[in-house]
């Protein structure tokens, strides 16, 4: 009897993560309107690409993993809207083998393209070739994965470790004496907390006057990032600079900064440097309370649509692998800049 | 004779000692403030300054721990009721604190995402975040109590949907507010230099403290607990007291949920409070009360949760390599979950009795 309800419920609660899943799906079409509209460009063949609706499955992570990721989300979902003569099927999941079987589930729909961002790097091959032999063409976004080349069509994504090195060339330039570091990171293996820490960690093993006070993960989480500082604050601890892997983690810190009464930004005594460039975080940069941003660029969806149409249009990509301009951004950023460069909404959103 | 009766009532003393719930938590917090004493006393300098707005506050690492561990203390009094009545676990506390959190910054925004001006007063907002936090309290507690799933299988609908959830309230947008004075319930009000989180779980202590002295609820969750079938034979509800242990975890989830949002003035739906729900569990088995349900000790779990604090706020203190720093945390957890389980305490009791009735004098160790 128990073990009947233990059943029961736990494909209750299979099916309601089923659920939670396809729960962001918006504006995604009906299954059946789905499944038909590729067999129906499948019968018309390549030719006739102006009017047609093109299919694209987007396998992307979960939007609520942080700024940079909804922000992803949305523009996707925006490029990739009926208005723009497609048809997107979405899927978020922060676990590989779900979106494994999503890019699978795909495939055998027969959706036009592919669009992935994995959520790790290993483990995709199978999946590439069963596209391939599909004909459906793969475009990697944001991140790459561990594949050949010949598997997909066109990968435009950032570079972590440029990402890394240009927030620690503008930290060099700064021309401190003496550096002493408070490094927080991010969930430990991400190919974000791998760019941006190992280029730090590169300079300071260099340079005599670059030292670590502290080292610790907040995994993208403020309240873990103030804790982190708190505790070196506590210690006494000397320290000028805080090197935090995303905006929400310096904003940690910062909360850390000021309950002890520690100035920091513009002529304060300790620098303070974040990556992701939300909105909100560009602010407090011009403002001067913080001193660095480093970009993430979230917005792949343009040079998507590009590969698409040129695919579409019977043509080679010219650039397999494209790597997204980003910039860091110091005091001197302008309200333009802030309005291009930023992520997340200012205004309300009208619906 | 007097002498004797003295050293006997020692040897009682000794084995009541062991036998006391509080025990176990109260000996780790110790053996966890003479380790730090003992590598560096500083560990235990409170210092007065102030914050960069001017105003008094309160540092040093006991502060922090005291600050850090609010929210959990908070969670392990709900928690503690839930175990008692339902003899299993709310594993969805923290996707509740996302969604409690996530009302709160969806009411006092008002759907933008950076607005000048709160758009509505903070009560409202607060008490929003309570009405829903205790519905979805209630959804479990129905699933519980009604439907008689096990707790940890109804909770974990909402624990996996619960973020996305929160999530879809505020449009997928992570807003912000702007009001300082937002930021007081989970930093500091001015002119009050003891941090705010812990005056708000120290009411929360009393408040429950008060409830369990004048009403029956501690009575009736503990015979609920111990013998379902026997209660109801005695006239209780047992369905109604398991629902209300949820429902009141759920105002525990959203006065957690209020300091969380707080203290960054934003939120991040992945990430908030994320792991608390084992902390909160193991809070409670910290404190020595049975997870299968029956009697409790709203102290020992209290105090329980502050170990916690108190250990993650060391392994900190000591710069502990991140990677390693969850291993370090679960072996003094199991050691301290051992010997605070019934079963060795019991034990120990018994050890304590025999150093009674054996020679006394070696009882000293």
């Amino acid at each position: 009897m128990k073990k009947k309800f233990l059943g029961v419920v736990l494909s209750v609660a299979m099916v309601a993560t089923l659920l939670a899943g396809c729960g962001k799906k918006e504006e995604a079409p009906t299954d059946e309107t789905a499944t038909e509209a590729p067999a129906d460009d499948a019968a018309a063949d390549e030719g006739s690409s102006s009017d047609k609706v093109i299919t694209v499955g987007i396998i992307n992570n979960d939007p609520t993993e942080s700024g940079y990721r909804t922000a992803n989300v949305k523009s996707l979902e925006e490029a990739f809207s009926a208005a723009n003569g497609y048809e997107a099927k979405t899927f978020y999941s922060l676990k590989n083998d779900e979106q494994i079987n999503a890019a699978q589930q795909f495939i055998q729909e027969g959706v036009d393209y592919l669009l992935l961002s994995a959520a790790d790097t290993a483990g995709w091959d199978s999946t590439l070739k069963d596209a391939q032999a599909a004909g459906i063409p793969v475009i990697l976004f944001d991140r790459t994965i561990d594949a050949d080349e010949s598997l997909y069509a066109a990968s435009i994504v950032s570079d972590m470790d440029k990402e890394g090195q240009t927030a620690v060339e503008w930290l060099a330039s700064q021309n401190l004496d003496e550096y002493n570091i408070i490094h927080i990171q991010g969930v430990m293996g991400s190919a974000a907390q791998k760019g941006r820490s190992g280029a730090l960690q590169e300079k300071v093993d260099a340079e005599d006057s670059w030292n670590i006070v502290t080292q610790q993960t907040a995994e993208w989480n403020a309240e873990k990032a103030q804790q982190i500082v708190q505790s070196v604050i506590d210690s006494g601890e000397e320290f000028n600079v805080i090197y935090a892997e995303n905006d929400d983690m310096a904003r940690g810190a910062v909360a850390a900064l000021d309950n002890a009464n520690i100035s920091h930004g513009v002529d304060g005594d300790v620098i303070i440097m974040g990556f992701d460039c939300n909105k909100w975080a560009l602010k407090e940069v011009q403002a001067g309370r913080w001193n660095y941003d480093g970009q993430c660029n979230p917005f792949q969806a343009p040079y998507i649509d590009e590969v698409i149409k040129t695919l579409e249009a019977g043509q080679e990509v010219a650039e397999k692998v494209i790597i997204l301009e980003e910039k860091g951004f110091d005091s001197s950023i302008t309200d333009e800049e802030i309005e291009a460069n930023g992520i997340g909404d200012e205004t309300a959103p009208t619906e | 004779m007097q002498k004797n009766n003295s050293k006997s009532s020692v040897a009682k003393a000794f084995s009541g000692i062991f036998r006391n719930q509080l025990f176990i938590p109260i000996a780790a917090l110790l053996l966890l403030a003479l380790f730090n004493f003992i590598m560096d006393p500083s560990f235990f300098a409170i210092s007065f300054g102030h914050n960069s707005a001017g105003n008094p506050v309160l540092s040093g690492r006991l502060i922090t721990i005291l600050d850090n561990g609010s929210e959990l203390a908070i969670l392990a009094i709900g928690m503690t009721l839930v175990t008692a009545a339902s003899g299993g676990q709310d594993i969805s506390v923290g996707a509740a604190i996302a969604i409690a959190g996530s009302v709160i910054l969806r009411v006092l925004c008002g759907g933008q995402v950076s607005p000048e001006h709160l758009q509505a007063p903070i009560i409202v907002g607060f008490l929003a975040a309570c009405i829903v936090a205790m519905l979805f309290g209630a959804f479990n507690g129905v699933l519980v109590a009604y439907f008689k799933i096990q707790p940890m299988v109804a909770t974990l609908i909402l624990y996996t949907a619960g973020r996305s959830i929160a999530s879809w309230i505020n449009n997928s947008q992570l807003p912000i507010v702007n009001e300082p004075k937002f930021g007081y319930f989970g930093g500091l009000i001015p002119g009050i230099p003891i941090p705010t989180p812990f005056i708000i779980a120290v009411i929360c202590m009393i408040v429950m403290a008060l409830v369990l002295k004048f009403t029956n609820l501690g009575l009736y969750t503990q015979a609920v607990g111990i013998n379902e079938s026997s209660s109801k034979l005695n006239g209780l509800n047992p369905k109604f007291i398991k629902l209300l242990s949820f429902i009141i975890l759920g105002l525990c989830v959203a006065v957690a949920a209020l300091i969380k949002v707080s203290r960054v003035s934003t939120i991040n739906y992945s990430v908030v409070a994320k792991d608390i729900e084992m902390d909160a569990i193991l809070a409670v088995a910290l404190g020595g009360n049975a997870l299968s349900g029956g009697k409790f000790s709203m102290p020992a779990s209290i105090i329980g949760a502050y170990v916690i604090q108190f250990l993650t706020t060391t392994l900190y203190k000591f710069n502990v390599r991140a990677d390693a720093l969850p291993a370090y945390k679960a072996a003094v957890i199991i050691l301290l979950v051992v010997l605070s389980a019934p079963v060795v305490r019991e034990k120990l009791s018994s050890l304590g009795k025999k150093l009674k009735s054996g020679t006394r004098v070696k009882e000293v160790g």
